[in-house]
């Protein structure tokens, strides 16, 4: 009876592909940059191709914005800024965005396999979670145009101007809709870059703003890498600067806003610590783990990244956490069956190696679960580095990929200690049954998301960003809207 | 047989848990998309782990010959079909259904011990159980005393689950905890405990006369309390939902959870069964229309 029984997950039912139908997509084979209302070539002729990195087939062409173009779609936000938006009364300026917010949820099928396809997120999560939190940005903003008076009581809010935008590759409508729905329910103009490989998603939204019928220069997108970025940031015509992206960039945005008078908010990144208490829900608590390190490959900046498990629970939950990572589906984003998809690009994958190597090399023991990989993609199977402390770079840095750090502790205060040992401050999450301790360790966490009982979790009323190298400023809630506001204390506060 | 006396359980240490969590994770298996050969081949594992069901008090032995006969003759227009696992019958039907079933391969159950209340004397659910089995029952189905379970008398329904085990013989033991009836899903998970404690060599959710009855996060509850008690033990034990799984959908969601909870070792009608009156007709249904491309009307599918 002392034998060590083990479940088998192989072979079990092997479930028959399921792909999603892609025949009702429109594609382009290129794409300019959308300025001015109107999808131009950039001055340049330069082009680059986004590709699927399930296949590492092309997709489409689209054109590489230099500064000219940015000069160009910044000089027709403030046109369309000082003409017609800032003009327009706030009830009427509402009524466009709910029209956006509609046309997403209508067209949501298109934009989440076109999103799967580009980025390799898996359907079920651009299906179920990004397109909808899209949509459903952009309905609560709109919610607030003609309303900021009670948003903000006292202070007369008023709009910035012209707003520059980033966004990174990991939740690419997602993230524009958190920058483009406060910007323009506040009365703002913006200029918007989307990540140089996913950019297909935002130009499909430039296709629906313009079909809504949104003023002309009300948004621009320039596509581009980080020089185009870099144009954009420097602009001396902006008002408002915001970005989600790495801390290094991050860094330099600073460096080079500092002095200038220009607000602005920025998410970078985190290494957010999961906690297991002793007394927690296990099997619960193993899905949460699940979901916080694995969603979306790891490509999450608020990714619970960082196990942290008490001693007294630490080998069950392992052992029922492996079991669970043993039934992951790795594989085409586009099967609906997928849990797993492919990693965003072949640099992404190796970075995400280069790190798994490091753990290796520093004596840690690497485990990776789930079904096999396919040969061809970009393709990383779920890892768990165990054996760790907090002196392991793997533990230190953010590695942004399916790879979870695995340490133990003894005590509450081990555990607080551990988690708040990081220069990022994102996110964070405990896992109890108790009530009590879940107000007395959220309260000592320096971070600005933690989530109990559950992890990435996201709805546009909540305030979300970082402490620390994570950030500065909010997305989300009225916080977010107030970003894109002048309330009478210092622009942006 | 086990090497040692049955000890009760600490229910205090039995791990809690979130409902809300069990619920997403059920979302997350009724996500899963079951097409072509994987869809066949779980419509007609389906079929092969039906206790085809008939429990009212208005059975009589020629409704039990009826549906015994469906049990063996599913549907002949399809060959190759598998049959069901058994028929499940009151005490007094035992025999009928031993008789009608003959050498079907097809196993008789009998709920017993005073069922579904099971408010009776302990000897009154032995000697009920006693009869099942010598009248040719190869399963019995037991309710526990939930009365004594609310009122944290643990002792009472882990000795009656003993001495009904002992009752049982050779015959195997499915413990039904009627979890509509206990409150929340911890409570089910530790009476799920406590029943393989016992000696239950099933666990089954419900005796179909109380709403609700099998739900997908209570059977994941007890899939999870069957994992834990075999990790521990290396005793694999068995699990019934019953009670409300009236589709194909459905009970494709219910292999794909137990698939990927307890794996390969339990997909099987030795160790997963389905206590269902109408899912094998609605199965069949699936069957043919994946067979021929075409829905039939139920009209072409007999029911006893």
């Amino acid at each position: 009876m002392a034998t060590k029984s083990t479940l088998a997950f192989e072979p079990g039912w092997q479930y028959d592909p399921a792909p999603e139908s892609t025949d009702h997509v429109s594609l382009r084979d290129s794409y300019g940059l959308f300025i001015d209302g109107e999808f131009t070539p950039a001055a340049s002729g330069k082009t680059f191709e986004t590709i699927n990195p399930a296949t590492q087939a092309p997709i489409a062409n689209v054109a590489q914005a230099g500064s000219e173009d940015v000069d160009r779609a910044v000089a027709a936000a403030r046109k369309a800024y000082d003409t017609v938006w800032s003009k327009m009364k706030p009830a009427e300026r509402g009524k466009y965005v709910f029209r956006i917010a509609r046309a997403i949820a209508e067209r949501a099928r298109e934009f989440a396999v076109v999103e799967s396809m580009d980025g390799g997120k898996p359907i079920r999560e651009s299906r179920d979670i990004d397109i909808p939190l899209a949509s459903a940005h952009f309905f609560y903003y709109a919610g607030w145009a003609d309303k900021l008076d009670y948003a903000f009581p006292g202070v007369s809010p008023k709009s910035l101007g012209v707003a520059g935008q980033v966004i990174p590759w990991n939740f690419p409508l997602l993230m524009a809709a958190w920058k483009l729905a406060p910007a323009l329910a506040a009365g703002n103009t913006v200029v918007l870059k989307p990540a140089e490989t996913t950019p297909l998603t935002a130009l499909k939204l430039a296709e629906l703003i313009a079909d809504v019928g949104l003023p002309p220069g009300v948004v621009n997108i320039v596509t581009g890498a980080g020089d185009t970025g870099a144009n954009l940031v420097r602009h001396p015509d902006l008002d408002k600067f915001a970005f989600t992206g790495s801390t290094a960039v991050g860094r330099d945005i600073m460096r080079t806003l500092a002095g200038t008078g220009t607000p602005y908010t920025l998410e970078l990144g985190g290494k957010a610590a999961n906690i297991v208490l002793e007394d927690a829900a296990l099997d619960q608590a193993v899905e949460g783990i699940v979901n916080g390190i694995f969603f979306n490959q790891g490509h999450v900046c608020c990714a619970g990244s960082r196990l942290l498990v008490s001693e007294a629970v630490a080998e069950p939950l392992l052992e029922r956490l492996r079991a669970r990572i043993d039934t992951l589906i790795v594989g085409d984003p586009l099967d609906k069956n997928t849990d797993i998809g492919a990693i965003n690009s072949e640099a992404q994958l190796a970075r995400i190696n280069e790190y798994i190597d490091i753990g290796r090399a520093e004596g840690a023991d690497v485990w990776q679960g789930g079904s096999e990989a396919p040969k061809s993609g970009y393709y990383c199977r779920p890892t768990l580095i165990t054996d760790v402390a907090q002196s392991n770079r793997v533990v230190q840095e953010e590695i942004f990929g399916p790879v979870l750090t695995v340490q133990t502790f003894r005590t509450f205060d081990e555990a607080r200690e551990k988690a708040n040992n990081t220069p990022y401050g994102l996110s964070g999450g405990v896992w109890t049954d108790k009530g009590s301790r879940i107000f007395k360790m959220t309260g000592a966490l320096r971070a600005g998301v933690v989530w109990a009982n559950t992890f990435n979790k996201f709805d546009p009323t909540s305030p979300f960003g970082g402490y620390k190298e994570s950030g500065m400023g909010r997305e989300g809630g009225l916080h977010g809207l107030g970003a894109y506001l002048d309330l009478g204390m210092g622009a942006g506060a | 047989m086990r090497a040692t006396e049955p000890r009760i359980p600490d229910l205090a240490r039995v791990t809690p848990v979130d409902t809300v969590g069990v619920e997403e994770r059920v979302a997350r298996f009724r996500s899963r998309s079951i097409k072509a050969a994987s869809k066949v081949a779980g419509l007609r594992l389906t079929l092969s782990m039906i206790d085809l069901t008939t429990l009212e008090g208005a059975d009589t032995p020629g409704k039990v010959r009826q549906l015994c006969a469906k049990a063996q003759h599913l549907h002949e227009r399809m060959p190759d079909l598998p049959t069901v696992a058994a028929v499940c019958v009151y005490p007094t039907m035992v025999s009928v259904a031993r008789d009608a079933l003959g050498d079907s391969g097809i196993e008789v159950a009998s709920v017993a011990t005073a069922f579904p209340s099971g408010q009776a004397p302990l000897s009154v659910k032995l000697d009920d159980t006693r009869m099942a089995v010598e009248a040719g029952a190869a399963e019995i189905d037991m309710v526990i005393a939930r009365g004594a379970f609310l009122a944290g008398d643990y002792d009472t329904v882990f000795d009656e689950i003993i001495a009904v085990k002992a009752a049982c013989g050779d015959a195997h033991l499915k413990v039904i905890l009627e979890t509509g009836e206990l409150g929340s899903l911890d409570r089910v998970r530790q009476a799920s405990m406590l029943a393989m404690a016992a000696g239950a060599d099933f666990i089954k959710t419900s005796t179909g006369k109380i709403q609700p009855a099998a739900t997908m996060p209570v059977t994941l509850t007890m899939l999870h309390a069957i994992r834990d008690h075999y990790l521990e033990t290396g005793l694999q034990v068995g699990m019934k939902p019953a009670g409300g799984i009236s589709n194909a959908k459905l009970a494709l969601h219910y292999l794909v959870m137990l698939n990927e909870t307890l794996g390969a070792q339990w997909m099987t009608p030795r160790w997963f069964r389905f206590g269902a009156s109408s899912l094998a007709n609605d199965v069949l249904m699936q069957l043919e229309k994946q067979a021929t491309g075409r829905y039939q009307s139920p009209d072409y599918f007999s029911k006893d």
